[in-house]
């Protein structure tokens, strides 16, 4: 049994015994485009956009959250069981802000004051 | 299964083919909580688009009443401590126990600057009469604006509870670091407890935006 335990660990060393190694220069890349999105989304927000001022924001952030999933949460490296986990969880968040939204934007006037 | 393993006797738990095979499903069960928050979180996301599509106006005047400066530099010090936390998991990875403190007890430094900016623009709030309430004061749409500062002060300050659970959980982290519990093979609990600070920065991501810098532009700044 011991024996066995030994093998199996021995003949694991694709993924590594706990998560991928991933380089430090990704992490600083990661890094500094967060950090510049960051200070995208506060020039952006100054900036008159119309309609698009809320789309820009929503873009950056998205992107951000993206960055942050894929190689600080690893999940670029992870599993297609893991990837499943996460895109089902974000499925059902849209699922509930757009299932919402088609209420409220087609409850007719006086309910929403587009401005 | 009274045998051991022949070098870590406590990490590979005996329903276990091997440690990568418990290191995927750990990481799994991390996840599959994240998505109960993300869903947690969710719904008050949905709160807000509803009442910010509903009463536009009121939302902008009232985020004009934060403090971009504040709110900009707590993002970037949230940014911060990803990185530190990644380099923590890193340091694992590699064996090298002293960065591995070093990086966890970073995370914490960070996460503990953020609260305290946070804590001042509480405190802000407090003196200007922004906290929704019988002493709610404000120039223009009150009712709707309260509306606004109820969402903020509900996300910011769930927010802020999962940062002291993170930096409780980062002082767990530290003690066993120290201790030498986590190897380059083991290092499992630095992993999984890296995507829940992860997720927390995630949640400020939309926050700053959302919150802090609606139509901006119209304010002057």
């Amino acid at each position: 049994m011991v024996t066995d335990l030994t093998h199996a660990v021995a003949e694991s060393p694709g993924a590594g015994p706990a998560g991928h190694q991933v380089s430090l220069r990704v992490y600083f890349v990661i890094f500094g485009a967060l950090m510049a999105l960051t200070a995208l989304t506060v020039v952006a927000a100054m900036k008159d956009l119309g309609d698009f001022n809320t789309v820009v924001a929503l873009a950056i952030a998205c992107t951000k959250a993206v960055l942050v999933v894929l190689y600080f949460m690893h999940v670029r490296y992870s599993t297609k069981l893991t990837w499943a986990v996460v895109a089902g969880g974000f499925l059902w968040l849209i699922l509930l802000l757009l299932m919402t939204l088609s209420d409220y934007i087609t409850r007719g006037p006086g309910w929403l004051h587009y401005g | 299964m009274a045998a051991t393993h022949a070098h870590e006797p406590s990490a590979l738990q005996h329903h276990f083919d091997n440690l990568g095979q418990q290191f995927e499903a750990s990481s799994l069960g991390m996840w599959l909580f994240l998505v109960t928050e993300i869903l947690f979180f969710g719904g008050l996301f949905t709160a807000y688009m509803v009442y910010r599509m509903t009463y536009p106006e009121a939302f902008a005047e009232a985020s004009h009443h934060l403090n971009i400066v504040l709110g900009g530099t707590n993002t970037a010090v949230l940014i911060c401590s990803s990185l530190t936390m990644v380099m923590a998991v890193y340091a694992a990875q590699q064996g090298d126990r002293h960065r591995q403190v070093l990086f966890l007890v970073l995370t914490m430094v960070l996460g503990m600057v953020f609260l305290g900016v946070k804590s001042v623009e509480y405190s802000h709030k407090f003196a200007e009469g922004l906290v929704p309430g019988p002493d709610f004061r404000f120039e223009g749409d009150a009712i709707h604006a309260q509306l606004f500062f109820s969402l903020y002060f509900v996300m910011t300050g769930l927010h802020a509870l999962h940062m002291i659970i993170g930096i409780g959980i980062m002082a767990v982290l530290t003690v066993f670091a120290w201790r030498g519990r986590y190897t380059a093979r083991y290092h499992t609990p630095v992993e999984i407890s890296g995507l829940y600070w992860h997720f927390v920065d995630i949640v400020w991501i939309f926050l700053f935006p959302l919150l802090y810098l609606i139509d901006r532009h119209g304010a002057g700044g």
